[in-house]
């Protein structure tokens, strides 16, 4: 096994700001907003750092797609510990119309150029909450996968992962190679130290294109229109019990 | 804070990330700099974007949600500050080969301003450590550089700055405090007055009077914390910087050994000076954090506070008096970063340009916080609120590292 371990990692807007949506409706406003790692992303980074340092994995290589902007959030990963970056160039239309199935499609394909042994992605992204692109990259590979992990463990040439579901844990041993996703609890990010920011500016991040790994970028959904979720409205007081249910009678809810 | 328009998103975020240390303190998500006119970000290169991230995620994280139980119970936080050590703010400008981050002035002031909008009192603090490791970086000889720089940089152990006596603050040059010469030890007599982490700090950096009158008869010397005839004051009780003790510190036949002197006889107080240059600009950055924190919570405030039928956002006084507000912060950010620029490039402006950065910024970055507390109106009062503590907090600042007025002269 090679011993690479690959982690996706995307720049999204930053989780503390108040999102606007543009006048047009067409997507929210992301000019002079503060962006930066996605969250479940750095737990993957997290992650992946963790192997490397247990000596289970010998390199961690941190991809982002996405504009020139995304070597920042390589920077990051590679100030938390991983050893080299790939930057995947998309930009303009192509770049408002990634989705989930043109990153996994991107993500697979370098699997395989890279011979990754693991590919760890975190859950879902905190901008469109799709939660697909690992199950997808999985599928297209057909790895097996190991979503919602709050805990990851070797078990000798499988990986045990802890998944969080909706009824509890569930404990799945998986053949590498494989995907995992990074859910909240799977560990704590650690700060990038001062040293390793100076570090990282020494390790190389490759400029690749997605023609080069024969990926199609056509998307096949379209974005119709953006909204901001509705005003939350004043509620009603009742008096009696009996008025509830006249007003839940009403409302066609009871 | 409450809702603000599509809370949505954070909302469902916030309730699912709960982790301890990683609590959405209410408060702290506003400090992340995120409002773009006032970015200190901009002009920053990409590294120093990264050191100012990681300084403003450690201060929303570890600090801000402690603030003011540091405040209060005025607790020195030893243990966040060897966490903030361990990512490299114990000796931020002290060279690598003793264990220090070899970072610039400019890079130092960017870090300290970040840092200071998670609390300032604990910021100045991690200041003045860092300003006592550089003085015995840069003057120590190898064995002291050896022996102190890498145990205060991994805060290990804490520093102290002595220079102030109850009869000497502005004219620091006619200090008492005398050290004589006796053998292989100097033996001080006299105390210093107002210093920072006296008392629960471990290694003194202590200018005394080896010789004559004036500066040319003052040393500096290296004093730790066990050696008999060192003891400390009553522990002052303080209008802020609450997170760090303050006490006198008294020498009765102190013996220090002469190897503990860094440089020279008489070059103590040119060494006191080298230190408070970059003093200034660490404590006007720390200004600077405040300011920048105060603008945000003032304009958060006027965005939910709602008289006369609408939010106080809509009011053109305050509207003005916010546009005022920032500029005057990125006027002072400007400043501060010229000034830790020609210092670091050891330009022949930059001792005024310290000068004059510490004076203009220390007012103004006050005034500031102070006009967010106004718009805070009754509530700016109230300790629940953070904004009175930034302006408790920076008080100070217009008065030590030299009082404005003597800058001005």
């Amino acid at each position: 096994m090679s011993g690479r371990v690959l982690v996706g990692v995307k720049r999204v807007i930053d989780y503390a700001v108040k999102i606007r949506v543009k006048p047009d409706n067409s997507s929210v406003v992301t000019d002079g907003v503060k962006h930066s790692m996605n969250p479940f992303c750095e737990i993957a980074v997290e992650e992946a750092v963790k192997l490397k340092e247990k000596k289970l994995i010998k390199e961690v290589v941190a991809v982002s797609c996405g504009p020139q902007q995304a070597q920042e959030t390589i920077r990051t990963a590679l100030a938390m510990g991983a050893d080299r970056g790939i930057h995947v160039e998309v930009t303009g239309k192509d770049y408002e119309t990634l989705g989930p199935l043109q990153v996994s499609k991107i993500m697979a394909a370098l699997a395989k150029k890279e011979d990754a042994q693991l590919v760890i992605l975190g859950k879902q992204a905190i901008d469109d909450d799709c939660n697909q692109t690992g199950q997808m990259t999985a599928a297209l590979l057909d790895w097996p996968q190991g979503t919602f992990a709050s805990e990851v463990s070797f078990d000798g040439d499988k990986i045990k992962v802890v998944r969080e579901i909706d009824g509890g844990l569930e404990t799945i041993k998986i053949k590498t190679p494989a995907v995992v996703t990074a859910d909240l609890r799977l560990n704590t990010p650690r700060y990038a130290t001062l040293p390793n920011i100076m570090k990282a500016k020494k390790k190389k991040i490759a400029n690749v294109k997605p023609a080069d790994l024969g990926v199609d970028l056509t998307s096949r959904l379209e974005v119709v229109r953006v909204d901001e979720p509705p005003q939350r409205q004043a509620g009603v007081k009742v008096e009696t019990v009996d008025d509830l249910v006249g007003k839940l009678k009403e409302a066609g809810t009871v | 804070m409450a809702a603000l328009g599509p809370l949505g998103r954070i909302a469902r975020f916030g309730s699912s990330i709960c982790r301890n240390h990683r609590l959405i303190y209410n408060r702290s998500p506003q400090r992340r700099g995120i409002a773009s006119c006032i970015d200190p970000s901009h002009g920053l290169t990409d590294e120093q974007k990264e050191f100012q991230k990681v300084a403003f995620d450690f201060a929303t994280n570890e600090m801000a949600p402690h603030m003011a139980e540091w405040d209060q119970k005025e607790m020195f936080p030893v243990e966040t500050m060897r966490k903030a050590a361990e990512l490299g703010f114990g000796g931020i400008y002290v060279q690598p080969d003793v264990g220090g981050s070899g970072l610039s002035r400019l890079d130092t002031s960017v870090i300290f301003e970040a840092l200071s909008t998670g609390c300032v009192s604990t910021t100045a603090y991690i200041s003045i450590h860092n300003m006592c490791a550089w003085m015995i970086d840069t003057f120590g000889n190898a064995e002291q550089r050896e022996k102190f720089c890498p145990i205060l940089c991994s805060m290990e152990k804490f520093a102290s700055y002595c220079l102030t006596e109850p009869g000497s603050g502005s004219d620091a040059a006619s200090l008492l405090t005398t050290a004589q010469l006796k053998g292989d030890h100097y033996i001080l007599n006299g105390s210093k007055a107002f210093i920072s982490g006296g008392g629960d700090t471990d290694i003194y950096v202590v200018m005394c009077r080896t010789g004559g009158k004036g500066p040319k008869g003052i040393s500096c010397l290296v004093v730790e914390k066990e050696t008999p005839g060192l003891s400390f004051g009553k522990k002052e009780k303080k209008v802020g910087w609450n997170s760090q003790p303050t006490r006198a510190v008294i020498f009765e036949d102190c013996a220090v050994p002469v190897a503990n002197r860094l440089g020279a006889e008489g070059q103590g107080f040119g060494i006191a000076m080298r230190g408070l240059n970059g003093g200034r600009i660490n404590i006007a950055s720390c200004s600077l954090g405040a300011a920048h924190a105060c603008v945000q919570l003032a304009r958060d405030h006027l965005l939910v506070r709602k008289q006369f039928g609408e939010t106080l956002s809509n009011n053109q006084f305050l509207q003005f008096k916010l546009a005022e507000m920032a500029t005057r912060l990125v006027a002072s950010r400007l400043l501060v970063r010229e000034a830790a620029t020609a210092l670091q490039e050891n330009r022949s402006d930059a001792v005024s340009l310290c000068s004059m950065a510490k004076l203009f910024v220390t007012d103004e970055c006050f005034d500031i916080c102070n006009q967010a507390l106004q718009m805070h109106g009754g509530y700016g009062y109230l300790k629940d609120y953070a904004v009175q503590q930034f302006v408790r907090d920076i008080r100070v600042h217009q008065i030590l590292e030299v009082q404005n007025a003597a800058d001005e002269c």
